[in-house]
C-alpha cells in the first residue's frame, strides 16, 4: 500500500463517518543529531519515524488521530476515530467554520541538495566537530561544545477537496559554543549562532559554515568577557548584529502576526497577541525601514517549503511595508474566521502532530546602508550580538533579550568589549525607533520554535541584518 | 507482543548481528496521549495520537551510538539495530562509555488508573464543558488532557524492568477585559479533575484581577502560588541540580552547604506521582532528596555523569541527557507540616485535601484573589507585598548564579496589611532563584502542596504556595 492510498484511506474513512472535509498527511523523517565536547563525540542519535495523522471537520468541529501504521485497516480506523474525536468535540461547540479555498493541486516538490546530508560518512562528521572543540579547548575554552543536526522529510498529503501533493525537505545545520567558567559566573561565545544555523539544504551549509576556522577566536572570546566590564545600564542606541535581530524578528513580529494567537486560539499557553484585526493596513508597526516578507520561498531558508501542510502553495507577502502592518500568518480555517482570502502558513511537527499556523520565513527586506557605516554614525552607543537569553510576554509586546557579547561604539568606532549585555522594551516603540538597517542580509535558521498543545518544535527562516534602534533600555540585570 | 517481548527482541537481535560483546540498551514505550484543546469557550482543537517508540542505545568495538524508530514489526526492528551499529562503527571511539546498568530490581510505580489510560474523547470534552459553564460567561481558554504510557526496558547486562503510567491534567483561564484568572492542576485520575471546580477558581480570579494599576519597579514582599513555584523548581532542576551542569560548574550547587533557608526541603519523587519507574538507562527510580531543610546535599546523575563524578546513577537518564544533563523531572518542595526528606505531604496529593474542591482550592476569599486557606494564611501575614499567581517565559540570564527573567502572568495583586487591595498590572522581573530562596528568605511555606503539569506527561512539580522576602521586579510589562 503506497502512502498516498494509506492517506485516501483514512480521509475517506473519516467522510464515511459523518466528516465533510478531511486531510491526512503520511510522514517519515529521518533525523540525526551529533554533538561533541572537549573534543570527544558525546553523543550520536539517529531517529527515524513513519505514521500517519488524519484531520476530521464533521460540522464545526475538529478532530485529530495519529497512527504509526500505514495499513489499510490501521489508516481506516484513524480516519474513524478522528471523525470521532470531532464529534466529542462538538460538546462545545463554536462558531461555524469554513475555511478559505485552495485549488485542489496534485504536485511533487523537493528542496535543494548539493550534498546529501546523510550521505556524509559520520566519522567525516564527527571529524569536524572534533576538531573545532579540540581547538576551542586548546584556546582557552573550559568547555567546548559542538552539534550538528539533519533532518530529511517525505511527505504525503491527501485532502478529500483532490489534493494530492507529495514534498521532500532536507534540513542541515550546526554550530560551535566556547565557555569559559570563571569565579562566579559563565561567559560563552558562539558560532555562528548558538546551536547553529540551519537550513532546507544538504550538508553544504555546515561545510561552508567553516566551524574550525572560527573556533579559536570564539574561544579566545569567551575567555576574555571574563574580564570585560559589564554592559552599562541606561538608555542609549543599540546596533544589533544580523543574528540577534533574527531572534527579535521571530518573538516580536513573526508570533505577533500569527493568526491563531490574534483570534485568541492560543491565549491560555502561548498567549494572544497585541495586534488588533480591525487595524490590519493602518496599524503604524515600525518605521519606514521596516519591510518585512512571509516568504516560504526564499531558497535555502528553513522556513521554504512547495506547500503547507494543508496543501497551500507558498506565496510571498508582506506583513509589514514601510513600518504599516499588512499583513498575518494564517491557515484556511483562522483566515476564513478573519475575512481574510489566504492561508498557507499550516503546519505540522511530524505526523502525530495536528497542523497549526507557524512561522515559514518571516524576515527584513535589506536596508540601505552597512554594518561599518551605522558604527560610523553612532556617537555613543552599544553592539550586541548573538542571542543569549529571550523573554517576551503573552501578548508579544514586552521583551528582554540578553546577547553573548557587546562592544561599546564611541564616537563612530567599535571600542571595548563589554560582557552581559541585555536589553529591554516594547515591540512597536523598538521597531519605530529603527533609524539604519543594513543590506547584509542573512536567513538565519531557527529550529527550535516551541509552539502548541501537545508541544510542537517548528522550523522558522528570518532573513536579518545589522540595524540601529535609538534610545534604548539596555544593561538590566539582578 | 508486550513492549517486554520487544526489548528483549531487539537485545536478541543486536547480539545475532553484533556478536556477543556488544552492550545494548532497548526501551520500548507504548504511549497513547490525547488532548482536548479549547479557547474562546470552545473547542478547537482535539487531538489523540497511538504509537510505539522503540529506542536502542548500543556500544560496539568501543564506539557508541543511539538510535528510535516508531516501527515494531520485525523489519522495522531489524532496520533499526542494523542502522545503529553501521552509525556505531562509524563513530569515533567513546573512552567515556559508563557501561550497562546491572540487574537490580525495579520499584511498583505510582497508582496506575486504567480509566484514565484509556479516557474517551467525551470524558475530556465533559470535563471542558463544565469548565466552560463554570466561568460564568467569561471567556475560557485551556486543555484537559490524558496520558498512557506502558514502557519496558532490557539490556544486554540481563536487566530488565517495566511499568506504566497514567495522568490527566487540566490547565484553564477564564478572562475578563484583558484580565486572566488560571487553574491547573495534574492528577494520577481524571476523576480527580474537577472541571466545574477548576473554571470556578479561573473565573473568580479573572474577575479580581480586573482593572489593575501599574506599580513602580522594585523589589516587593511575594506570595507566589503553586503555579509560579512550579516555575521555580523547574529552572533549579535544568540548571541547578544538574548534575552535568555541576560537573562543568555552571551550577550554583555547593553540596553540603546552606544555600536555602531552612523551610526549604527539595525531594525529587518520581514514585509519589504519575512517572514510570525506572530511567533511560533502566536505572531504577527512587526518592532523592536534593535539598535537606536549606542544605543542598545531592545533584542528579545517569550513568555518563555519574561516572564522570564517581558515584552512581540516581536514576535520570532521559533523552537527550549527554548534552543537557540529567535533570529531576518530578520535584516536589515539601509543606511546612512535612520538612522530612522523602515524607509524606500531609494532603493526599492524589485527591482533594479536606476542605478543598476536587479542581484544587476554591472561593470564600477577599474578591477571589486568594482562592484558598492555605495562600490566604500567607498573605494575612504580608504588610506591603504582590500575590502572583503565575509566571511566563522565564530564561537563564546567568547560569551559574541561576539569575532568570521572565513576566508575571494570570493576575497580581498588591497585599497590604495582610489583604489584597488591588490587581496590578503584570511585572518583568530579573531575580536570582536560589537567592530569592536563600536562607532568611523564605517568610513562610503553605501546608497544601498541589501538583502542577509539565508540557510533557510525567513530568510535574508540586509546591504550596511561597512566602519570599523580596523579588525583583526590574519593569512594567507595559513599558
Amino acid at each position: 500500500m503506497s502512502e498516498f492510498d494509506a492517506a485516501s484511506a483514512a480521509v475517506q474513512a473519516a467522510l464515511d463517518a459523518g466528516a465533510r472535509y478531511a486531510d491526512a498527511r503520511v510522514m517519515h523523517r529521518s533525523y540525526e543529531s551529533m554533538s561533541a565536547r572537549n573534543g570527544d563525540i558525546e553523543e550520536l542519535t539517529q531517529d527515524e519515524s513513519i505514521g500517519l495523522g488524519v484531520r476530521a471537520l464533521v460540522g464545526s468541529s475538529w478532530g485529530f488521530h495519529a497512527v504509526p501504521d500505514l495499513s489499510d485497516a490501521a489508516a481506516r480506523d484513524a480516519g474513524r476515530r478522528a471523525a470521532a474525536i470531532a464529534a466529542a468535540s462538538a460538546r462545545v461547540p463554536g462558531p461555524p467554520i469554513d475555511l478559505v479555498p485552495v485549488a485542489a493541486t496534485v504536485a511533487s516538490w523537493a528542496s535543494g541538495c548539493e550534498v546529501d546530508p546523510l550521505g556524509v560518512a559520520l566519522s567525516d562528521k564527527g571529524d569536524l566537530l572534533v576538531r573545532a572543540t579540540e581547538t576551542m579547548r586548546a584556546h582557552g575554552a573550559d568547555l567546548a561544545e559542538g552539534l550538528y543536526q539533519i533532518w530529511d522529510t517525505a511527505k504525503w498529503f491527501v485532502s478529500s477537496e483532490g489534493h494530492r501533493i507529495d514534498q521532500r525537505i532536507r534540513e542541515s545545520g550546526g554550530g560551535i559554543s566556547a565557555t569559559s567558567i570563571g569565579d562566579g559566573e559563565t561567559q560563552r561565545r558562539s558560532y555562528p549562532s548558538y546551536r547553529g544555523q540551519y537550513g532546507t539544504t544538504g550538508w553544504e551549509l555546515v561545510t561552508s559554515l567553516d566551524l574550525p576556522g572560527h573556533a579559536a577566536r570564539i574561544a579566545e572570546e569567551s575567555r576574555e568577557l571574563l574580564t570585560a566590564p559589564e554592559c552599562p545600564a541606561g538608555e542609549t542606541d543599540l546596533i544589533l548584529g544580523g543574528e540577534q535581530l533574527a531572534l527579535q524578528i521571530h518573538e516580536s513580529v513573526g508570533h505577533a502576526i500569527e493568526l491563531d494567537r490574534i483570534l485568541g486560539w492560543e491565549a491560555a499557553f502561548a498567549g494572544t497577541s497585541w495586534l488588533d484585526l480591525a487595524r490590519l493596513g493602518a496599524l503604524r508597526y515600525g518605521s519606514e525601514l521596516m519591510n518585512i516578507t512571509i516568504d516560504p520561498t526564499i531558497p535555502g531558508a528553513l522556513g521554504s517549503f512547495g506547500f503547507d501542510d494543508e496543501g497551500s502553495p507558498a506565496v510571498k507577502r508582506d506583513a509589514v511595508r514601510a513600518g504599516r502592518w499588512v499583513g498575518v500568518l494564517a491557515g484556511r480555517d483562522s483566515a476564513a474566521v478573519a475575512g481574510l482570502g489566504y492561508g498557507g502558513s499550516v503546519r505540522a511537527d511530524g505526523w502525530a502532530r495536528l497542523p497549526m499556523v507557524r512561522m515559514t520565513n518571516v524576515g527584513l527586506e535589506p536596508g540601505p546602508h552597512t554594518l561599518d557605516e551605522i558604527i560610523a554614525a553612532t556617537d555613543d552607543g552599544v553592539l550586541m550580538d548573538i542571542n543569549r537569553s529571550w523573554s517576551i510576554d503573552d501578548k508579544r509586546l514586552n521583551f528582554q533579550f540578553g546577547c553573548e557579547v557587546s562592544w561599546e561604539v564611541k564616537k563612530g568606532r567599535r571600542g571595548r568589549m563589554l560582557r552581559n549585555p541585555t536589553y529591554t522594551g516594547i515591540g512597536p516603540v523598538f521597531w519605530r525607533s529603527m533609524d539604519m538597517l543594513s543590506s547584509e542580509i542573512v536567513p538565519w535558521g531557527t529550529p527550535n520554535c516551541g509552539k502548541g498543545q501537545p508541544g510542537q518544535v517548528g522550523h522558522t527562516g528570518h532573513p536579518a541584518a545589522p540595524a540601529r534602534f535609538r534610545n534604548v533600555r539596555v544593561g538590566v540585570r539582578a | 507482543m508486550t513492549e517486554l517481548d520487544i526489548a528483549g527482541h531487539v537485545v536478541e537481535l543486536v547480539r545475532r548481528l553484533a556478536g556477543p560483546d556488544a552492550q545494548a540498551e532497548v526501551t520500548v514505550t507504548r504511549a497513547d496521549l490525547a488532548l482536548t484543546r479549547f479557547a474562546n469557550s470552545f473547542i478547537h482543537q482535539n487531538v489523540a495520537e497511538s504509537g510505539t517508540a522503540v529506542r536502542l542505545r548500543l556500544h560496539v568495538d568501543g564506539r557508541t551510538a543511539a538510535g528510535s524508530g516508531s516501527l515494531v514489526d520485525t523489519d522495522g526492528l531489524t532496520a533499526l539495530v542494523e542502522r545503529t551499529l553501521a552509525a556505531a562503527r562509524l563513530c569515533p571511539p567513546d573512552p567515556a562509555w559508563p557501561g550497562l546498568a546491572p540487574p537490580s530490581p525495579v520499584p511498583a510505580g505510582a497508582v496506575f488508573d486504567e480509566a484514565t489510560a484509556f479516557a474517551e474523547p467525551d470524558e475530556r470534552a465533559a470535563r471542558v464543558r463544565a469548565f466552560v459553564d463554570a466561568v460564568g460567561g467569561l471567556e475560557a481558554a485551556g486543555y484537559c488532557r490524558t496520558a498512557y504510557r506502558s514502557g519496558a526496558f532490557a539490556n544486554s547486562a540481563g536487566h530488565s524492568a517495566s511499568g506504566r503510567m497514567a495522568e490527566a491534567a487540566m490547565d484553564g483561564i477564564a478572562r475578563t477585559g484583558g484580565a486572566d484568572g488560571v487553574a491547573r492542576r495534574c492528577a494520577d485520575r481524571l476523576t480527580e479533575l474537577d472541571g466545574a471546580a477548576l473554571g470556578g477558581r479561573a473565573a473568580a480570579k479573572a474577575r479580581a484581577a480586573a482593572d489593575p494599576v501599574e506599580l513602580p519597579a522594585g523589589r516587593y514582599e511575594v506570595v507566589l502560588e503553586p503555579a509560579a513555584v512550579a516555575d521555580l523548581l523547574q529552572n533549579l532542576s535544568w540548571f541547578g541540580f544538574n548534575g552535568k551542569r555541576y560537573a562543568e560548574r555552571q551550577s550554583f550547587a555547593e553540596l553540603g552547604v546552606a544555600q536555602f533557608d531552612p523551610a526549604v526541603t527539595l525531594v525529587d519523587d518520581p514514585l509519589h506521582g504519575s512517572a514510570l519507574p525506572y530511567d533511560l538507562e533502566g536505572t531504577p527510580r527512587h526518592a532523592l532528596t536534593l535539598v535537606d531543610a536549606g542544605t543542598t546535599r545531592a545533584v542528579t546523575h545517569e550513568r555518563r555523569s555519574g561516572a564522570e563524578a564517581g558515584v552512581a546513577s540516581t536514576g535520570h537518564g532521559i533523552p537527550g541527557a549527554a548534552t543537557f544533563g540529567p535533570i529531576p523531572t518530578n520535584l516536589r518542595l515539601l509543606p511546612a507540616a512535612a520538612r522530612t526528606a522523602g515524607g509524606d505531604s500531609p494532603a493526599p496529593v492524589g485527591g482533594p485535601a479536606e476542605g478543598i474542591g476536587a479542581g484544587g482550592p476554591t472561593g470564600g476569599t477577599p474578591a477571589g484573589a486568594v482562592a484558598d486557606a492555605d495562600t490566604a494564611a500567607l498573605v494575612a501575614g504580608v504588610e506591603r507585598g504582590l500575590l502572583v499567581s503565575d509566571f511566563w517565559y522565564t530564561r537563564v540570564l546567568d547560569p551559574k548564579r541561576l539569575v532568570i527573567t521572565g513576566l508575571t502572568r494570570n493576575g497580581m495583586w498588591l497585599v497590604e496589611d495582610g489583604v489584597p487591595t488591588r490587581a496590578v498590572r503584570d511585572f518583568r522581573f530579573t531575580e536570582s532563584y536560589p537567592r530569592a530562596m536563600g536562607p532568611g528568605r523564605v517568610l513562610g511555606l503553605g501546608r497544601l502542596p498541589l501538583r502542577q503539569p509539565d508540557r510533557t506527561d510525567g513530568v510535574w512539580w508540586e509546591a504550596p504556595p511561597l512566602r519570599l522576602a523580596s523579588w525583583n521586579f526590574t519593569g512594567g510589562a507595559s513599558g
